[in-house]
């Protein structure tokens, strides 16, 4: 179909050149101007995040696998998928001894292996994230070799850490301080909360492909 | 749907007669314009973030063929197969090579506008691919045999008592209860299914990025995240017109996109996507196409006015603030694309005389022009596609096509008679004692009154009222 490239391209540039446009410049003063206070971020991101059904649990660097395990026993949750090759899955292995042990299963093979598994018994899914934004409420969550894409998309719970010294005004500003344009993974995403739908009589119903809660682990620092 | 011209007259008094219809229509559209006006309190970031997407949207249309090079060669680089399609039929083509190659039984589908221009379901069930649509609203309007009734919210038209008479009698197993929050889950588990077991998923695309070769979805469902990494194969279908140039593009479109279409501040998820599943990683597709898609689009990026088209953003806005589509809903248009937006890209791609009607289905009311994000002149447009209808040769497909000697006379008699102060007063002069006596049933007058009554006409005119005032003839 190259045939098809080229002669879209050409047209393309001919009756662009016949008519060349000029564009008004790009301003990103409105977005570069919304900026929140230190203290007001945290705040800010739970109250949209609650507003769409997120759940929030407080915990310290310390303490957080043992907060988690916690949560799970309370919620009657039986197993967890985790992302063994990361700080945080090692973690969650060592810490939190005491108290109840869910069934933790280490993500450390191809999808292709653990599709049934995922969609039919693992009820609960842990990932980090790479901060959140305060402007509109959302997780950065930047998956990896080691924490693949679908920890955070088949599990009915998705439980996500997030550190509080990793809060950004907008997704334009995490964009720039953390240099996306350079090296964009393979899939980088914006979570904003658990699955929803309007599309039955504009009646907000969660959970009907993706998780069906999300949970924030905050990691205070 | 193709074959006998639609008849948007006849399709929007069925839809008129439909007390159902409207009042679901009028219901949703309500909702979303509140929604809507309570994401902008602030007219100044309004103001600001609207101007800004308008440039980001007129800089990559500026550098169009460039943009899409550098598309093309990014996404390569990050193992994207880049396709281009200058027809739907080329388009549908290039999708069925993949199948075939994929050796692909079903196929899951995330909402892709572009593949409703292609209708490529029924181009794939032909082929003997099941295809199923997994956006809930287009798997409800999938499962009823129509067509989406708006680009945001497919499943608009019905209510939830519909809709659970429709699960009932196509899903097996379901049960009969109007509540949206079992519906929603009934389908969770029919499609999850199908997600597992898909050879290849289809998605759109919101904005493709030149500078980093990212595919940007967006969506609240986890449906396209589902569709685009689960399956061993994806193909993402764009029009040409949906690349941006930089990275940081994006986020002025995704901050107005959701607020305008839904009134959330944004999206459940913002999918970016930028490569198949790398070497060490346990999961995405193994293959990820990218289909770029032509389809009339270089026809209007020719024409300087009617280019200002391609900067929609597709968020529906302008249909949930359109006094039409709200009354007549969006079956009526039959169309891929409803609604104001619809009203000048659809005579645009499939030409005038087929859809020479739909530029008419305009108040001119402008509301849809104060609230488009990207600020696209849709009602100028509308004006230039009504011009286009009548006259032959111009830069429309089938321009010309609605032309009519007795309407083109009309004109010219009315022309004529407002240029001529004496011309003016006679043809005044005779309404005034005439007019009541026309019947209502008159040729082109009928078009008027068969839905209004006919306006009485006074004993004199107004300017022979203003000269018994003593005002004078300038």
């Amino acid at each position: 179909m190259s045939d098809a490239r080229n002669s879209i391209l050409t047209r393309l540039r001919a009756t662009r050149d016949a008519h060349p446009p000029t564009p008004p410049a790009s301003d990103f003063a409105p977005i570069e101007a919304k900026q929140w206070a230190a203290e007001e971020r945290l705040p800010r991101i739970r109250r949209l995040m609650e507003a769409v059904h997120t759940e929030f649990l407080d915990a310290t660097k310390a303490d957080w696998p043992q907060v988690l395990r916690e949560f799970l026993a309370r919620e009657g949750v039986g197993s967890l998928l985790y992302a063994p090759g990361t700080e945080a899955g090692k973690q969650l292995v060592e810490g939190g001894e005491r108290g109840p042990i869910p069934t933790l299963i280490p993500y450390d093979r191809p999808l292709e292996d653990l599709k049934p598994q995922l969609f039919e018994t693992i009820e609960a899914g842990l990932t980090t994230t790479r901060g959140a934004i305060a402007e509109t409420g959302s997780l950065i969550l930047w998956p990896t070799a080691e924490e693949p894409r679908t920890l955070s998309l088949i599990p009915h719970i998705h439980i996500a850490l997030l550190r509080t010294d990793a809060l950004y005004d907008t997704f334009l500003q995490a964009m720039r301080e953390q240099g996306w344009a350079q090296a964009m993974p393979t899939n980088a995403l914006l979570v904003s909360g658990p699955s929803k739908t309007a599309d039955i009589e504009q009646t907000l119903a969660y959970g009907v492909h993706g998780p069906k809660r999300l949970v924030v682990l905050v990691i205070h620092q | 749907m193709d074959g006998n011209a639609p008849d948007f007259a006849a399709a929007s008094r069925a839809a008129l007669a439909d007390p159902q219809l409207r009042g679901n229509f009028r219901r949703a559209m309500d909702g979303l314009m509140t929604k809507r006006a309570a994401q902008f309190p602030d007219a100044g970031e309004w103001h600001g973030v609207r101007a800004l997407a308008a440039a980001v949207r007129l800089r990559a249309l500026s550098k169009l063929p460039e943009l899409l090079e550098t598309l093309e060669e990014n996404c390569t680089r990050n193992g994207i197969t880049v396709h281009w399609a200058a027809t739907t039929e080329e388009a549908n083509a290039i999708a069925l090579d993949i199948l075939h190659k994929a050796n692909a039984k079903l196929v899951v589908k995330g909402k892709s506008m572009v593949t409703e221009e292609m209708h490529l379901n029924a181009v794939l069930e032909k082929d003997g691919i099941e295809v199923l649509e997994s956006d809930l609203g287009e798997y409800i309007v999938q499962l009823d045999g129509t067509m989406p009734a708006h680009i945001i919210m497919p499943a608009i038209h019905l209510n939830t008592k519909q809709i659970a008479h429709l699960f009932k009698r196509k899903i097996k197993d379901a049960e009969s209860r109007e509540d949206a929050a079992y519906l929603t889950d009934l389908a969770r588990r029919v499609l999850r299914a199908k997600f597992q077991a898909a050879d290849v998923g289809m998605s759109g695309v919101n904005a493709a990025v030149a500078e980093t070769g990212t595919l940007c979805l967006i969506e609240n469902e986890g449906n396209g995240r589902m569709c685009t990494t689960v399956p061993p194969v994806h193909i993402a279908f764009m029009g040409l017109e949906k690349v941006v140039e930089k990275l940081e593009d994006v986020p002025p479109v995704i901050s107005l996109l959701p607020r305008s279409a839904t009134g959330q501040p944004i999206t459940t998820y913002v999918n970016m996507i930028s490569g198949p599943r790398k070497d060490g990683e346990k999961d995405g597709p193994r293959e990820v196409h990218l289909v770029i898609l032509d389809n009339g689009r270089s026809s209007i990026y020719a024409d300087p006015e009617l280019r200002d088209t391609l900067r929609c953003i597709r968020c529906g806005a302008c249909m949930n603030h359109c006094p039409v589509y709200t009354k007549v809903g969006g079956h009526a248009y039959e169309a891929p694309y409803p609604g104001p937006i619809g009203k000048i890209l659809v005579p645009q791609i499939e030409g005038l005389e087929k859809r020479g009607a739909m530029p008419h289905a305009c108040t001119m009311c402008n509301a849809c022009v104060e609230i488009c994000p990207v600020k696209i002149p849709i009602v100028e447009i509308m004006g230039r596609l009504r011009v286009e209808a009548v006259k032959p040769g111009g830069a429309v497909k089938d321009g010309g096509a609605k032309a009519s000697r007795k309407e083109s006379m009309v004109w010219s008699g009315w022309a004529a008679m407002n240029a001529s102060p004496t011309a003016y007063r006679l043809a005044t002069m005779a309404m005034s004692r005439l007019g009541n006596a026309a019947p209502s049933s008159l040729p082109m007058l009928k078009e008027w009154t068969n839905v209004r009554t006919k306006p009485r006409f006074a004993g004199r005119t107004l300017h022979d009222l203003a000269r018994a005032k003593g005002i004078p003839d300038v």
